[in-house]
């Protein structure tokens, strides 16, 4: 399989990668892992004019401690994630969520950046990303501005980073050791039939549900009936993860009906919830 | 036709100056280009792992990679892990423990196991079903792969 003839070009920074996506518009779309885009590419359901490889621009894979919270460079890979001390230490939900991630070979291809404004309806990190409330950098023409987990994924492969802008940063909060992604995957794709993603700290328990649904959602049911109960008895998790699909459009196609997507966001919603309380 | 863009690889420490078209991936580069056919085409699709390289140390599908990515970089094939006629320790591991039947997926498991070892010298038959979950093998049923992987790391310690 052959991609279409494109042009490449090879930006060193932000800026200029920019305005080279000012310049080409639609006909341009930027490469960093490629494990998106090359298999698109190479299927011809994308046929840029351009390929504007942004993989070698400096300064944009890096983990680091920032306050209360912990930057991740949006070139930084999967392995990168799943091996960083850093996140494991202070916020490790993100750690683990990169571990589920396709195979060894595509964790060290394969970026957080490039994945999350891919927005595959069946990728991991969307889960771990809404659950930690994170925060997404993105540049454009207009500048530099802030984007929040809740509001980045828009529809079917489709994030609120407009196609002029670059995602630079991602920032996740530090968080208790009580969190955990599960799920259930395709088994030949490894993408997620459903998974879900658990925060659970002073301020509430946080869900968040990829694979079921058009696009990544909080599972807001589920939160609600947790909200200010202080012990998690197994019933009342039971009875809140119930919520998990509730109010959802579930997807099907020929691995997974609606009805059993939605009952698998339940079952790894519960057993989420249960994984992340025994790292209490 | 876009223009033709000129990449400086090297290949199993080998100097390889080319000019490719852009959209050259980087399995073909290495078969049809620089003449190396150990490693395989499989699906094409990313997950069978037949056409496993080491990119800088890491190992990649080379499938969904294009050439002009790897410029600048260092690439090891199957056809470079032997030196002097002697098979690396992960090959001879394939060899002792009859690791393979048809042999198609070989190269990326052997590959795949290299990058493995590199960065855990002792791993544990999970570790190594695990570290291999991206590389299909259609004959064997991985007993006799994990085998070969393990033979390798302990081989290795005995230095």
């Amino acid at each position: 399989m052959f991609p279409a003839h494109f042009d490449y070009v090879r930006p060193a920074t932000v800026e200029e990668a920019v305005k080279l996506l000012a310049k080409h518009g639609d006909d341009a779309k930027l490469l960093t892992g490629g494990h998106s885009l090359i298999p698109a590419m190479k299927l011809r359901l994308a046929r840029p004019q351009v390929v504007v490889d942004i993989g070698r621009i400096a300064n944009l894979s890096y983990i680091r401690e920032t306050g209360g919270a912990i930057a991740i460079g949006a070139m930084t890979t999967h392995a990168d994630i799943e091996a960083s001390k850093t996140l494991r230490d202070k916020s490790p939900l993100l750690a683990e969520t990169a571990s589920h991630i396709g195979d060894a070979q595509v964790r060290n291809k394969g970026t957080i950046g490039g994945s999350l404004v891919h927005a595959d309806p069946a990728a991991d990190y969307p889960a771990s990303i809404l659950a930690l409330d994170a925060e997404i950098d993105v540049v454009g023409p207009r500048g530099k501005r802030t984007i929040k987990a809740v509001d980045f994924f828009v529809d079917l492969l489709q994030s609120a980073v407009a196609a002029d802008e670059i995602v630079t940063e991602i920032r996740v909060p530090a968080t208790a050791k009580t969190v955990a992604y599960v799920k259930t995957e395709q088994k030949a794709s490894g993408f997620a039939l459903a998974g879900a993603a658990v925060v659970i700290g002073p301020g509430g328990v946080r869900v968040g549900i990829t694979g079921v649904a058009a696009t990544a959602y909080r599972a807001a049911g589920v939160e609600k009936a947790l909200a200010g109960q202080t012990s998690l008895t197994p019933d009342l998790i039971a009875r809140a993860s119930a919520q998990a699909a509730a109010g959802v459009d579930a997807l099907g196609d020929i691995h997974a009906s609606p009805e059993f997507r939605a009952h698998l966001a339940q079952v790894n919603t519960r057993r989420a919830i249960e994984k992340a309380l025994t790292r209490a | 036709m876009p223009m033709p863009f000129h990449i400086h690889v090297t290949v199993n420490k080998a100097d390889q100056h080319h000019d490719v078209e852009p959209r050259l991936l980087l399995v073909h580069y290495l078969r049809d280009v620089c003449g190396l056919t150990g490693t395989h085409v499989g699906c094409e699709t990313s997950l069978c792992g037949a056409c496993t390289v080491l990119v800088d140390g890491k190992a990649v599908k080379s499938c969904t990679m294009f050439a002009v990515q790897a410029d600048g970089s260092s690439v090891t094939t199957i056809e470079g892990l032997a030196t002097n006629g002697q098979l690396h320790a992960v090959q001879q591991g394939f060899w002792e423990c009859h690791g393979l039947q048809c042999g198609f997926c070989t190269p990326g498991m052997i590959m795949t196991s290299v990058a493995l070892l590199a960065r855990n010298a002792a791993p544990s038959r999970e570790q190594i079903a695990e570290g291999l979950r991206g590389n299909l093998c259609r004959c064997t049923g991985y007993s006799h792969i994990i085998d070969a992987v393990n033979h390798a790391a302990k081989a290795v310690a005995r230095g």
